[in-house]
């Protein structure tokens, strides 16, 4: 096991780093590495939000207002792509870098330098992604998924797409061979795999995802460049290719990567919810069986997303089963949650409302997950605004709310100083509010038949569609007081106490001083 | 060399990371504009490359001066066993999709445009004309498929041996033998070498006298894509082992702690099964 460094050694281990920027831009340490991914994903969450705000902004009446067709095609491309890879997954990655050293009794990751590079790789693809708005022929505007031919025919745009999302991948693999070596070989002496918080276990897990599908979609974005640029057929009928081939390779990537947003956030819930319910986590063996169980699954189902590209009956028969089959550990977790709760000693601070938000909203992602699995129901939904609400009902009130529950539930950690109570809750509310507010009655646009990514609309879908705006733009407010009580936090919040969360268990709590000292477990703890 | 510390080593701070990140900022502007044909985009892309090889050299250098100084304990090594481990399984990840795209052309959709569905569409493209290797039903450009016999064969007697004669060098380095093993790696470069200039002759021997090109529907497509990659990473390996073969000249490595050495070796032996799967399933099939 790691032992980890002496004072005596004069090579960075104690806290003489650059002062100012290049504190930032050479560190090696796991918690300012972690740092800037959460600012960096918070930073592009308000610029794929802006975007989002675009879109809603211009569906609020029928008719084209504000964006043009060519543009309202670029906000919805950049917004999926931004929040996806910008937003969301930097979120994690930046949870990991904090939290899996602290939570295994590391002194920090496997490989410090490596992990500097990951994070700055980041904001050299976001530059590629946002500059692509101000060439000529605007960004990629084939929709977040670029299929082709559309993303064959696009401009300079869909290039600076292809090598932004290269450069990711890079990202992405790094950071993920660097969490899964962290865990495997850094884990205090007695921390066995089968002690370890929940949280590291879905990233564990997560970051094998990562390292599986990540190269496929790098091959694909190749062969789509090399099909733009050098004259190969990989999608063009007229070579023996198919523009579904696309589609295969790509959700081959696509929906492992939707289980790669989704896993860390059930581990932050199963840390919160016995912490808040006072109570050893229900099931934990059986939560871990079930992680991978979704993992593994979660790379035979993709053909789903496929249905009505055209499919034998038997492929459609198979990913509709292996799809549904996925509903099964899924509802073992929150099963387990639940159980964790009964009978618990529960009290409702931010974390906790966040995190049983997000079982709720989860739950009914989830079940329009399995309608949508289902191929008769499917062919009618394909492509309609139901799809839109399925999947911000798990990635919104799913991944993001569980980012938010993590975010209040380490703050004080992070920064030995408390947020404020009463705000957070007004942070929770609201956006619990919003959130339906935007995507509940996408669900009724969807099933009456509101096709996604078009700018304009019949008018039969008015009302909802005005209510869906106006959430949308109280949902995008609100986060500008989390943008507050964040920053409030940091410079004017109360002292936090030693340990604020009296049912936490994890080692980052018990074991260390609150804030988190900038070089954690010089010396690891011993695991009983 | 120093003695070997007990600490689980967390370099300092280090400026390599953020030069490698402004190398790839030009490298992808570059080839995004020099795609378009615009002039900037040259420029970026050489900045782009010196930056890149200047970090290489510089980041990798460290690395070695920081194993040869002893900083590196048992549990770093186990971290970087894990680390290249995980590695090549993402670059077999990476060549799954471009043989997924293989055998998805073969098995499904040539196939399907042959079929009386599409009687219409390309009444020419049927059993008979869609058998492979084809360029697929719209692409008139008649070519000849490459051969598994000749030099192909050849290439795979290289690459197996080039696998024995690194194991014989791993075996030297373990015996404590070091003029030995700087003989057989030589030996595996020199394999390698010949092996890419037999892949350089094969691909001008493709477009001048069998007219196959990148052009050339699925089959051109998918055999210049699969045997392309794989001899980009046999180049990557054949300088990998250069370097390794210099460390060794430079005194590097003891018979019992080489994981510079093993970590190359591992990647020599994951291009050598690539290839066995192109030999099979790119020329034989």
């Amino acid at each position: 096991m790691a032992a980890v460094q002496d004072h005596g050694h004069g090579h960075g281990h104690d806290d003489h780093h650059p002062t100012g920027i290049m504190r930032w831009v050479t560190t090696t340490n796991h918690k300012d590495i972690g740092s800037m991914y959460l600012w960096f994903s918070l930073t592009m969450f308000f610029i794929g939000g802006t975007l989002a705000m675009g879109i809603r902004a211009e569906l609020y009446q029928p008719g084209i207002q504000i964006l043009e067709p060519e543009l309202f095609n670029q906000f919805t491309t950049l917004h999926g792509l931004i929040m996806v890879f910008g937003a969301i997954m930097p979120a994690f990655v930046g949870l990991a870098n904090w939290q899996v050293p602290m939570m295994i009794g590391a002194p920090d990751m496997a490989f410090a330098r490596m992990n500097n590079w990951s994070f700055w790789l980041l904001p050299v693809a976001g530059s590629l992604l946002i500059v692509s708005f101000f060439v000529p022929g605007g960004a990629a505007a084939g929709g977040w998924t670029f299929y082709p031919p559309l993303s064959v025919q696009g401009g300079l745009g869909v290039d600076l797409m292809i090598f932004a999302i290269h450069i990711l991948g890079a990202s992405s693999i790094m950071g993920s061979i660097n969490i899964i070596t962290t865990i495997l070989n850094m884990r205090a002496p007695g921390l066995t795999l089968m002690k370890m918080p929940m949280f590291v276990w879905t990233w564990l897990i997560t970051a094998y995802l990562l390292v599986l599908v990540m190269p496929v979609l790098a091959g694909v974005v190749t062969m789509l460049l090399t099909d733009r640029h050098f004259g190969t057929s990989f999608f063009n009928a007229a070579g023996g290719g198919d523009p579904v081939l696309f589609q295969h390779i790509f959700w081959f990537f696509g929906h492992p990567e939707v289980y790669i947003m989704i896993l860390p956030a059930f581990g932050i819930v199963s840390e919160i919810i016995p912490t808040f319910a006072r109570k050893p986590l229900f099931g934990y063996s059986s939560m871990v069986y079930a992680t991978a169980s979704i993992a593994i699954l979660s790379c035979f189902v993709w053909a789903h997303h496929m249905f009505t590209a055209g499919m034998p009956v038997t492929g459609q028969l198979f990913f509709m089963y292996a799809t549904m089959l996925i509903a099964v550990p899924t509802a073992v977790k929150v099963f387990n949650w639940t159980a964790t709760m009964w009978r618990g000693s529960m009290t409702f601070e931010t974390p906790m409302l966040f995190s049983i938000g997000f079982i709720f909203l989860f739950v009914i992602g989830g079940f329009s997950g399995v309608i949508c699995a289902i191929v008769p129901i499917d062919i009618q939904v394909q492509d309609t605004y139901y799809v839109i609400a399925h999947f911000h009902y798990v990635l919104v009130s799913g991944a993001l709310f569980a980012l938010f529950a993590a975010a209040y539930y380490w703050l004080p950690k992070w920064t030995g100083n408390m947020y404020s109570e009463t705000l957070g809750k007004w942070h929770f509310w609201l956006s619990m509010f919003f959130f339906n507010a935007t995507f509940f009655v996408q669900h009724f646009l969807g099933l009456a038949g509101m096709p996604r990514r078009i700018p304009d609309y019949a008018l039969q879908f008015a009302d909802f569609n005005k209510i869906s705006s106006i959430g949308a733009f109280g949902f995008g407010l609100t986060q500008v007081l989390f943008l507050y009580i964040v920053i409030s936090c940091i410079r004017s919040g109360e002292k936090a106490p030693e340990k604020p969360w009296d049912g936490a268990t994890t080692l980052e709590w018990t074991h260390l001083p609150t804030p988190a000292p900038y070089h954690s477990f010089e010396t690891p703890p011993v695991i009983k | 060399m120093s003695q070997e510390s007990s600490h689980y080593y967390v370099p300092a701070p280090s400026l390599w990371p953020i030069v490698g990140s402004s190398a790839l900022f030009f490298l992808g502007f570059g080839a995004a504009l020099t795609m378009n044909k615009m002039e900037l985009g040259y420029g970026m892309l050489a900045v782009g490359f010196a930056i890149l090889i200047y970090m290489m050299f510089g980041w990798f250098g460290e690395v070695a001066k920081e194993s040869e100084a002893g900083e590196y304990n048992g549990s770093v090594d186990t971290s970087f066993r894990w680390g290249m481990g995980w590695f090549i399984l993402t670059e077999v990840m990476f060549f799954c999709a471009f043989f997924g795209a293989l055998f998805y052309m073969r098995v499904f959709s040539i196939p399907w445009l042959a079929d009386a569905e599409h009687d219409l569409l390309w009444p020419a493209f049927n059993a008979a004309t869609s058998a492979w290797p084809t360029a697929g039903p719209g692409i008139a450009d008649d070519f000849v498929e490459m051969g598994a016999w000749g030099l192909p064969a050849i290439n795979t007697a290289l690459l197996l041996t080039s696998g024995v004669t690194l194991t014989i060098a791993h075996h030297a380095l373990r015996a404590g033998d070091r003029a030995k093993t700087i003989t057989w790696m030589i030996a595996t470069v020199a394999l390698g070498v010949i092996f890419l200039a037999c892949q350089i002759y094969e691909y001008g021997h493709a477009y001048e006298d069998l007219n196959l090109k990148m052009t050339s529907g699925a089959y051109g497509s998918t055999f210049f894509m699969l045997t392309g990659f794989h001899g980009f990473h046999v180049c990557v390996g054949a300088i990998m082992l250069t370097v390794i073969t210099f460390r060794l000249k430079a005194g590097h490595f003891t018979a019992d702690k080489h994981f510079g050495f093993e970590g190359v070796a591992w990647y020599w032996h994951f291009v050598d099964v690539v290839w066995l799967g192109l030999f099979v399933f790119v020329y034989l099939m």
